[in-house]
C-alpha cells in the first residue's frame, strides 16, 4: 500500500485509543469532590451536635480515615479507587489506604515487620517530607520573628 | 439550610478540581502515588508557610483541608503556633502535634482492620 505521511498520520490517529485524560479527571473530579463534601457534610453535622470547632477540626479527617481503612478492609476501597484515581488518593482517603493497604498484604509476614513496618512503606515518606519541610518553616519563621 | 448546602457546594466543587488537576499530572508525568503524596503535602506546607493556603480554607472549608495539601496545611499551621508559644523548640514540636489526630488515627484504625480482615486478591 503506499500512502503519504500525512494520510498515515491521520489513520494512525482515528485508530489510536482516544486518549482517557478527559474521563480520567471526570471521575477524579466527582470521587474526590463527593469525598470533600460529605467531609463539609459531617464538618457541619459535628457543629450541630454542640461539638468545640477546635475538636471539629481534628474529628473530621479522623472520621474520614476510619472511613477509608474500613473501607479498604473490605476491599470496596480498591475497587473505588481503580476508577477514581486522584479522586481517592488526593484527599487524606488516600494517606490513610496506603497506611492500612501494604499492612495488608504482608500480614503473613508477622504483626512486627509485616503489619507493623509496612503500614510506613508508603506513609512513612510522606510523614518524613511533611515533617522536614515543617521544622524547616518553623526554623526560618522563628528567625524571621528574632530579627523583626 | 441554603448556606449548608453552598458551604458543600464549594467543598465539592474546590476539592474536586484539585483531584482533576492532580489526575492531569497523574496521566503526563506516571509519577508514583508515594511521590505524588509526598509533592501534595510538601506543597500544603510551603503554601501554609507563605500563607497562601489560610484563604482558600476559609473558602472551601473541606474542600481544601481534606486533601493532602491540607494535611500539609495542618503541619505549617501546628509549628507556627509551637514557635509562637514555645520559640524555636516549637519548630520541632509543632508539625507532628497539628497532625497528630489524622496521623494517629490512621496508624490505630490501619493496624485493627489489617488485623481483622484478609487481603483481597487482585486482579
Amino acid at each position: 500500500m503506499n500512502i503519504d505521511k500525512q494520510t498515515y498520520k491521520k489513520y494512525v490517529k482515528k485508530r489510536a485509543p482516544r486518549s482517557p485524560l478527559l474521563k480520567d479527571m471526570l471521575l477524579a473530579f466527582l470521587v474526590g469532590g463527593a469525598i470533600c463534601a460529605f467531609a463539609e457534610g459531617i464538618y457541619n453535622l459535628y457543629l450541630l451536635l454542640k461539638i468545640e470547632e477546635e475538636t471539629v477540626r481534628t474529628l473530621v479527617p479522623v472520621t474520614i480515615v476510619f472511613l477509608a481503612s474500613l473501607a479498604t478492609g473490605l476491599g470496596f476501597f480498591d475497587s473505588l479507587a481503580k476508577h477514581a484515581g486522584a479522586g481517592t488518593l488526593v484527599p487524606i482517603t488516600g494517606f490513610s489506604n496506603a497506611v492500612i493497604s501494604p499492612a495488608l498484604d504482608d500480614k503473613s509476614e508477622g504483626l512486627v515487620m509485616g503489619v507493623g513496618a509496612k503500614m510506613f512503606t508508603i506513609a512513612g515518606p510522606v510523614i518524613v517530607y511533611g515533617v522536614i519541610s515543617s521544622v524547616i518553616y518553623g526554623v526560618i519563621y522563628w528567625l524571621l520573628g528574632v530579627m523583626a | 439550610m441554603m448556606e449548608l448546602f453552598w458551604d458543600i457546594m464549594k467543598a465539592f466543587l474546590v476539592g474536586g478540581a484539585i483531584c482533576a488537576a492532580v489526575q492531569i499530572v497523574i496521566d503526563k508525568t506516571a509519577l508514583t502515588p508515594a511521590r505524588i503524596m509526598v509533592s501534595l503535602v510538601t506543597l500544603g506546607v510551603i503554601l501554609g508557610a507563605v500563607g497562601l493556603y489560610k484563604p482558600f480554607i476559609e473558602f472551601a472549608g473541606c474542600g481544601a483541608s481534606t486533601p493532602l495539601t491540607g494535611f500539609g496545611y495542618t503541619l505549617a499551621v501546628g509549628v507556627k503556633k509551637a514557635v509562637d508559644e514555645r520559640g524555636l523548640i516549637g519548630a520541632l514540636t509543632g508539625g507532628l502535634a497539628g497532625s497528630a489526630g489524622g496521623i494517629t488515627a490512621a496508624i490505630f484504625f490501619g493496624y485493627f482492620f489489617a488485623l481483622i480482615f484478609r487481603s483481597k486478591p487482585r486482579d
